[in-house]
């Protein structure tokens, strides 16, 4: 059966629309809801940074200032609704944001796109240290370190919603991340959108065709800061309290891994990067302290072994589902995968052992991992863990091979395929 | 005046410190184009290093031990690390060095816990050096200068009477000539990536007791190096001092005076209003804006002038 692109496009979008409706009903508890809000906004933040860095390849370190000052911004807008201030729906809130965004975006934009590469990175890491260390200095708009708390509860209610239920914030949510969604998707076919891919590519050749590269960087820079600020908005809403943390390079560090993790050379790629890591950040910091550092390593191996991120490990693997060749590499996958779990559970252990050691746990209890009692203060454990982790770091990089091999017969059978 | 004199030679000790720093990082940046986010975490490294050492084996020789560990350290980082990920362009290596820099941070945390350590300066350098007026100033940050000075020396004539600091050299202004001319690039690329990691780490061996040894310092450190690097220009060894030193005096001496924009008002005679909408805004004092100042200047440079202060190329 063969749909046209449209049709099929449409297809996508209906169906991200229903798991988004339907998630909240399957998961019921209080917790899902609320990392499912998380990693809505989280979407449409990290998909507003790839406009930058995979669209247009401007590598920015300050992208939560445009977050945090529309988060600041509708959070006062917010406040203001509540004193009656100003008349406008809570449901429209994250526009001002948006706004808020565009309007700096404008104004930092115009510095910082003048330059492009590595210059670029280093004049938005100054920006956003600048404005992180603004907000410290002026209290009456960023509230110090106590930040500006706020109730979504305001204005009239409107066919029932009054935003007091997670849930309604949920689909408040919910909506816009897809409106922008579809408006970023929509972004990228326009001319606009494949001139910033020139950008990106070669500039030197967008400018012998008569564009101005600077200009198309400025232009993607604001309309990605306006998604930014829109996501900041609803940020202020669910969360009911902006602090300073928010325009910080923590923040603008945090979108850049899930753009990268999940992939920035395919539309979708921020799109799970900012589910996995949303998920990861709230799941793994329940568990151990050190989620932190087993985070930086799971960017690291990503950066030096899948730099495409998840998107490309999904997309290679596309022509083989196609040519019903999965069967080939799911064996190898398998071997590899239990062993790199076992290299994983070494490692884990052995850092495990040096945070309870750290943390100054008390003489004589044991730590509990995997289901063992594992006593830190003897040298047992610590030659099991690292025998465990070395012993899986050797049949991993044998295991390799397997998958090496698996993956040139199956390139022999695809080349063999379009042959035909 | 003697405020003055006292903060000079502060700002001075700083400003040298901060030149070790931005020294390394601008020679790794103009030499390979890759502006290292974790070279700060080196500074870090070798006050931890040091701190570690020290315990066991004092000061003196934790001074030279430290910063090879954290030159050999770095030397490492470039071969396995950078030059991987070399094939997938200069974003893939910033965002390697970024990741770098958490990591980093999250292994002093599991190392070396959360709070500062105390690594202290040592105890045959713990006296008054001299006095000026009424102040006494510490033999220790006399010590620093004096190590500072003696380690730009050292690379002042590595770089320019030595046979490796002429091929550096000319791979700052012409990478791709120094490539032609049949010089194994990709050693030289990690020999300076190494040294500059083991100049970070004597600046932080001798920091780090001047100040605060905590999980923090390469943050706080590491954003005021770049902006020394881009205000100096790149490539530029020369730009980078003046930089450091003009930096260095500016955190220094800002930090110190609590006057306001209202003050000057009041001075000449004009009231602001208790309830006048500017009067936040001009209630800030010079000490307030010491965070904010360096990247202000450093936006401004870039306007004015997007090569820096003394550089002659603009990536």
């Amino acid at each position: 059966m063969t749909l046209s692109p449209f049709l099929r496009r449409l297809g996508l979008w209906g169906i991200t629309a229903l798991v988004m409706v339907v998630l909240p009903l399957l998961l019921r508890q209080g917790f899902a809801l609320s990392m499912l809000s998380q990693m809505g906004i989280a979407v449409i933040f990290a998909l507003s940074y790839n406009m930058l860095l995979g669209q247009t390849g401007m590598l920015s370190f300050g992208h939560a200032v445009y977050y945090g000052l529309g988060a600041y911004f509708s959070a006062h807008a917010l406040n203001a609704i509540g004193a009656g201030k100003l008349g406008i729906p809570v449901t429209l809130l994250p526009l001002v944001g948006g706004v808020a965004g565009l309007s700096f975006g404008i104004v930092f934009g115009y510095v910082t796109t003048k330059r492009s590469g590595t210059p670029f990175a280093m004049i938005s890491l100054g920006i956003a240290e600048m404005v992180a260390a603004c907000a410290l200095m002026f209290p009456g708009f960023f509230g110090g370190e106590g930040g500006i708390a706020t109730n979504r509860q305001v204005g009239s209610a409107w066919l029932g919603i009054t935003y007091g239920p997670q849930i309604q914030v949920y689909y408040l949510i919910a909506g816009w991340c897809l409106l922008s969604m579809i408006a970023m998707f929509a972004l990228t076919h326009t001319p606009l959108g494949r001139m910033a891919n020139a950008v990106r590519d070669n500039a030197e050749r967008v400018r012998f065709v008569g564009y101005n590269p600077t200009r198309i960087r400025f232009m993607m820079l604001c309309l990605s800061t306006f998604f930014a600020g829109v996501a900041g908005g609803l940020g202020a809403i669910n969360y009911e309290l902006v602090t300073a943390e928010n325009v910080g390079t923590v923040v603008s560090g945090n979108v850049l891994v899930m753009a990268f993790i999940g992939g920035v050379g395919h539309f979708f790629g921020p799109i799970i990067g900012a589910v996995l890591v949303s998920f990861l950040q709230s799941a793994l910091s329940s568990y151990t302290q050190a989620w932190l550092l087993y985070f930086g390593l799971f960017f690291m191996v990503m950066v030096l072994f899948a730099p495409g991120g998840m998107a490309s490990l999904i997309m290679i693997h596309a022509p083989v589902v196609r040519a019903k060749r999965m069967g080939t590499l799911a064996l190898p996958y398998l071997v590899s995968g239990l062993l790199a779990l076992v290299m994983l559970a070494g490692l884990v252990g052995l850092v495990e052992m040096i945070y309870f050691l750290e943390t100054g746990a008390e003489v004589g209890k044991p730590l509990k991992l995997f289901g063992l009692a594992l006593m830190p203060s003897t040298t047992g454990p610590w030659v099991g863990a690292m025998a465990v982790m070395l012993g899986g770091a050797a049949a991993f990089a044998w295991s390799l091979r397997l998958v090496r091999d698996a993956w040139a017969r199956v390139h022999a059978y695809l080349q063999v395929q379009e042959g035909l | 005046m003697e405020f003055f004199v006292v903060q000079l030679l502060n700002s001075l000790s700083y400003g040298l410190l901060l030149f070790m720093l931005s020294s390394g990082l601008t020679l790794i940046f103009s030499m390979m184009g890759v502006l290292n986010f974790a070279h700060a975490s080196f500074y870090m490294l070798g006050a931890y290093f040091a701190y570690q050492i020290s315990r066991y084996v004092g000061f003196w020789p934790a001074l030279a031990i430290a910063p090879l560990l954290v030159g050999a350290l770095g030397a490492m980082t470039e071969r396995f690390g950078l030059r991987t990920v070399h094939k997938y362009g200069h974003v893939a290596e910033l965002l390697f060095t970024f990741g770098l820099f958490y990591l980093i941070e999250e292994v002093v945390h599991l190392v070396w816990g959360r709070a500062p350590v105390d690594y202290r300066i040592p105890q045959a350098l713990d006296f008054a050096a001299f006095t000026i007026f009424s102040t006494s100033y510490p033999a220790y940050r006399v010590f620093m200068m004096g190590v500072s000075v003696a380690m730009l020396l050292g690379l002042f004539l590595l770089l320019t009477r030595t046979r490796i600091g002429t091929i550096i050299q000319a791979s700052l202004t012409h990478p791709h000539m120094v490539e032609a001319l049949g010089h194994d690039v990709p050693r030289i690329f990690m020999l300076v990536f190494g040294g500059g990691a083991a100049l970070a780490g004597v600046a932080g061996v001798i920091g780090g007791n001047a100040f605060v040894t905590e999980p923090g310092m390469a943050s706080a450190v590491g954003s005021i190096v770049f902006v020394v690097v881009v205000f100096g220009g790149m490539g530029s060894l020369a730009g980078a001092f003046v930089a450091s030193l003009f930096f260095g005096a500016i955190q220094t001496y800002t930090v110190a005076m609590d006057y306001s924009l209202l003050d000057l008002a009041a001075r000449l005679g004009m009231g602001i209003a208790a309830d006048s909408p500017v009067r936040g805004l001009l209630s800030v004092s010079v000490a307030q804006t010491a965070p904010v100042l360096p990247y202000l200047l450093m936006v401004l440079m870039l306007i004015v002038r997007p090569t820096g202060l003394m550089g002659t190329r603009e990536t």
